[in-house]
């Protein structure tokens, strides 16, 4: 193309340049048009899906405790609540050295061996973003050392909570039991949506039987948090409901003076209001503190209770099993005196043993010249076994059995505690079930004095005494008798079914005749307990009972001077007061006391006679 | 003649402005579009900066400078931009080699220049100086330029580019680089060779890919799948998708976008800033923001398609073309249109240094505009 100068040339690249910025122009406008398109998809299209995808973003559920209820002992004293407590936490995920952290930590802040030893026992069963507790009750001092130095740890933080707390310490530990952290086989059992804020569960005791009740209903707050998951308002709130109190009907001060008198003995006292069931008392030692167990307790704490020989950790009252012993004696007689296999006159004479015929083997009596001619009061006032022979010879064992039973022996007195027992009322039907062997008539004496297979809680014995008490009427031991929420009024509920089946006598002047017998055994000069009764302001009934302790568990092992102790008799005694209107119905069992009569005798009366001299003040 | 009586016409026009307008060497519409979308972009970030007036404010002194800028060079004749731009070009090219050997290191890169007061990413200077350099190089030669012309302008945009993929800073050498071709392009490049040049490109992809960095790579693939890595890469760009998405039609309303305000949009007052506005606003406010920078790329080519000579029309309208490339990669990123690269939205991020040079292309625009009547004499 021939140079035609530079106004045409302009013109030409001027109509070029123009061509060209349509094209761009074109170009951009296209642009622009995925764009809106864009925008029309994301904004119009899937706005919903975005909508979901933004509030999922912003809006957390944050599940909130409820407090769990408290206990109340019968005239209001606190024994289980909840104390706000500064807690040292670390989540073992965040921090990068854990001893060095613990370590530098003991600068600011209080830490024992055993907190270190209990926090490193509860790394292992927790996960890894769990915060763990390091100490808990810091002081205020505490909170404020480490506060000033929190940037120095990540992953480590002071957080107040509420912990369970036992004001009382060991004082009923059997009956309240405690609390500890939820584990997974819980947590698997309890309803995850109720629990998922709850970090406690009752572990035992009325802490576990009643955790529906105590833990309450749990609550919600929707909130708004930020990228970082810090919260930035509240959106709404759905407030937990506290869990309900309990109101039990132990009483702390008679709770006491049981558990001192029993003093360092290994054993168990049940004290029950006959006319109710509701049990005024109850020890079994040697005791703990619960609120070791509340933060979890360390190993070797724990170790130590765990195989002490004295087993403080086993509760007695509703899971020893004992022989009974002569303790059941008046309901044997009554059982004889209903088949008609005697009656109160029947008189059969003990010369300090007994044979079956055709047998050689002597059924020895505990006193060794015997006890001459002997009717059924004297049986049961000096306890003679010889004359227990003779009518658990005459009843059989299965008349035997199914009087016990009536009583309530071999089956849970369904007390609404957790854990319980039902030892063991033996019949033929039972051996075979149970052993494999056929019942030997030998095994028939035995029964009738207590021994030998049969096995009873202290719950069940103290029940059976309720029974005598009111002459036939099987209450139901209960511990908890009213509930409450917070700010109102304590209402009496029974929660669990109060009376079972009334003992029906085809002659119920049976009662009578037992009854006399056991005033006996404390208000006659030959007694088995006189000495109980000598100087007693209130007339009372009683049976003492000694049961033998027939070997050592093979897998107990303690020291020398122990064995003599420990092969001793079990010292047992059952009673109620007073004697023409029954207030207290007691089964007291001293481990290797020595002789129910000269040890838990005196104990029974103590207890009895400290409430029924403050019975006012129990307001029944 | 015509070309005479032309230009008497668009001076009779101009006649209409007022004295000062003429005198500042303003473009009318292009300075009120400009303060319409600076207005914007402060409310914008009043609310995603969680009302923050410090924050506002020091925005607004960037505003101002970037607008003395602006005015500061509309009132520099072409003629002189012209015989400045070889110059220009020389020190920008030398400044970046400096970075190279000396620079600073921001934010994993090697992008800005301290010279003891005052820290500055020559970078910057290239955004302006490459198309000046390119359009100077082609306007005195003939057009459609020759192989030759060609082979020198891929040469000269080839060198500050690299320097610039090298810091590493690939949204500032993608904007440089289109701005070069720009001028390329409007010059009047034939099509068949356009349409070589652009296999040739697409066949030295897998070589680009190869050179490039981890975290560049990372933006890619995370670009194709942003939900393969959610909490990492892919965060940025679900988190702004959701932004949009859920302003819906009319959008939350003013401060009331939670994805920006509960923080969950990362960089929701700088790179980020659409979705924060999107979210707020709404598909009506998004589409009038874009109505507006459409409407300054319009006002750009028309400035430049009515340019009196072949170097100002070729720098207007590679200056504007290249303002429309921040504003389409920018909001196609947040958008989750093109891979995230980081790139500022034109007058609306939080940040001074791009946009004082934006304005200062916007001053080169008025410049050309304003001066056309002086060449009468």
């Amino acid at each position: 193309m021939p140079y035609t100068g530079s106004f045409s040339d302009d013109l030409r690249e001027s109509e070029q340049f123009r061509h060209r910025t349509i094209v761009a122009l074109i170009l951009v406008v296209l642009m622009v048009s995925a764009i809106v398109a864009r925008l029309i998809f994301l904004q119009v299209v899937n706005h919903h899906h975005f909508t979901t995808q933004a509030d999922q973003n912003r809006v957390t559920v944050v599940p909130l405790a409820p407090t769990r209820g408290l206990i109340f002992d019968r005239r209001g004293r606190v024994l289980a609540e909840n104390l706000p407590s500064f807690t040292l936490e670390l989540v073992p995920e965040r921090v990068v050295d854990l001893d060095a952290t613990i370590n530098e930590l003991g600068r600011y802040v209080d830490i024992s061996p055993n907190n270190i030893q209990r926090f490193y026992d509860q790394l292992q069963r927790k996960r890894r973003h769990d915060s763990i507790a390091l100490r808990s009750h810091l002081t205020e001092t505490e909170v404020a050392r480490f506060a000033v130095n929190q940037h120095r740890f990540p992953g480590v933080e002071i957080n107040a909570r509420l912990l369970r707390s036992y004001p009382y310490g060991s004082l009923a530990v059997h009956t309240i039991g405690y609390v500890g952290q939820i584990n997974e086989s819980e947590a698997k059992k309890v309803d995850q949506t109720n629990y998922s804020a709850t970090s406690y569960i009752g572990k035992i005791g009325i802490e576990k039987y009643y955790e529906t009740l105590l833990h309450g209903q749990i609550g919600y707050q929707r909130v708004e948090t930020n990228a970082e998951g810090r919260v930035i308002a509240v959106l709404d709130n759905t407030p937990p409901k506290p869990g309900k109190n309990l109101h039990l009907t132990i009483d702390v001060e008679l709770q006491r003076i049981a558990e001192a008198i029993l003093g360092d003995q290994r054993g168990a006292i049940v004290a029950i209001e006959p006319a109710t069931g509701n049990l005024l008392s109850m020890v079994s030692k040697p005791s703990y503190d619960p609120n070791l167990f509340v933060q979890g307790i360390d190993h070797a704490t724990y170790n130590a209770l765990n195989h002490s020989a004295d087993h403080p950790l086993f509760n007695r009252i509703l899971r020893g099993t004992y022989p009974p012993g002569s303790t059941i004696k008046p309901i044997i007689a009554l059982a004889a005196l209903e088949h008609n296999k005697i009656n109160a006159d029947t008189s059969v004479f003990c010369p300090g043993w007994y044979s079956l015929e055709g047998d050689n083997h002597r059924y020895r009596d505990w006193k060794r010249w015997g006890h001459g001619h002997t009717d059924m009061e004297k049986a049961i006032v000096e306890s003679c076994d010889v004359f227990f022979y003779e009518i658990a010879y005459r009843l059989g064992i299965d008349s035997m059995h199914e009087y016990m039973t009536k009583f309530g022996f071999g089956q849970k007195t369904n007390v609404d505690i957790s854990d319980e027992v039902s030892g063991i009322m033996p019949s033929r039907q039972w051996k075979r079930d149970a052993r494999g062997l056929p019942w030997f008539p030998g095994e028939t004496l035995i029964t009738g004095i207590g021994q030998g297979f049969m096995t009873a809680t202290p719950i069940q014995l103290a029940r059976a005494t309720a029974a005598i008490a009111n002459r036939g009427a099987l209450v139901n031991p209960r511990v908890v008798r009213a509930i409450s929420e917070n700010g109102e009024e304590a209402t009496t509920i029974n929660l669990i079914e109060t009376t079972s089946e009334s003992i029906q006598l085809k002659n119920s002047k049976h009662w009578k005749n037992i009854v006399d017998s056991m005033k006996a055994v404390v208000h006659s000069p030959t007694g088995t307990a006189r000495k109980i009764g000598e100087h007693s302001p209130f007339k009372m009934a009683g049976k003492t009972g000694t049961a033998q302790v027939f070997g050592i568990k093979q897998d107990e092992s303690y020291v020398k001077e122990d064995i003599a102790e420990r092969l001793q008799d079990h010292a047992l005694f059952i009673g109620f007061a007073p004697f023409d209107n029954p207030q207290i119905a007691i089964a007291v069992i001293v481990e290797n006391g020595g002789s129910g009569s000269g040890t838990a005798a005196p104990i029974a009366y103590q207890v009895m006679h400290h409430y029924l001299t403050t019975l006012a003040d129990y307001g029944t | 003649m015509e070309l005479k009586e032309d230009a008497f016409r668009r001076w009779g026009e101009q006649r209409n402005e007022s004295w000062l307008v003429r005198h500042m060497h303003l473009d009318v519409p292009l300075t009120l579009a400009l303060i319409a979308l600076s207005i914007t972009g402060l409310a914008t970030l009043f609310s995603a900066g969680n009302q923050e007036l410090g924050l506002v404010y020091r925005q607004l002194i960037r505003v101002g400078l970037a607008f003395s800028a602006m005015l500061v060079i509309a009132q520099i004749p072409p003629d002189q931009l012209k015989r400045w731009s070889p110059w220009l070009a020389g020190l920008g090219i030398a400044l970046l080699i400096a970075v190279e050997i000396a620079g600073d290191v921001g934010k994993g890169a090697q992008r800005w220049l301290d010279l003891g007061f005052f820290r500055f990413q020559p970078s910057e200077i290239m955004k302006l100086a490459l198309p000046m350099l390119i359009a100077w190089y082609l306007a005195d030669r003939k057009l459609p330029p020759s192989l030759k012309h060609l082979a020198a302008s891929a040469l000269f945009i080839a060198i500050p580019v690299t320097l610039i993929v090298k810091q590493p800073d690939l949204g500032t050498s993608i904007l440089i680089a289109s701005s070069g071709i720009f001028v390329i392009f409007l010059a009047g490049i034939s099509w068949r060779l356009m349409l070589f040049l652009g296999a040739v490109f697409a066949s030295c992809l897998p070589l680009v890919w190869l050179n490039m960095h981890a975290y560049q790579k990372t933006r890619v693939l995370t670009f194709l799948n942003p939900e393969s890595d959610p909490l990492n890469s892919g965060y940025h760009i679900i988190q702004s998708k959701i932004a949009i998405g859920s302003g819906g039609f009319y959008g939350k309303g003013f401060l009331q976008g939670s994805q920006s305000h509960l923080e969950f949009l990362p960089e929701s007052s700088t790179d980020f800033i659409f979705a924060a506005f999107a979210e707020e606003l709404g598909l009506v406010g998004a589409l009038l923001l874009i109505a507006l920078y459409l409407f300054i790329v319009i006002r750009g080519l028309v400035i430049a398609t009515q340019a009196q000579d072949t170097y100002t029309r070729l720098l207007a309208g590679s200056l504007t073309l290249t303002f429309f490339v921040y504003v389409f990669v920018n909001i196609g990123m947040v958008s989750g249109l093109l891979p995230v690269v980081g790139l500022p939205l034109p007058l609306m991020s939080y940040g001074g240094t791009s946009m004082v040079t934006i304005m200062a292309a916007f001053g080169v625009l008025m410049s050309i505009h304003t001066h056309r009547k002086m060449i009468r004499n």
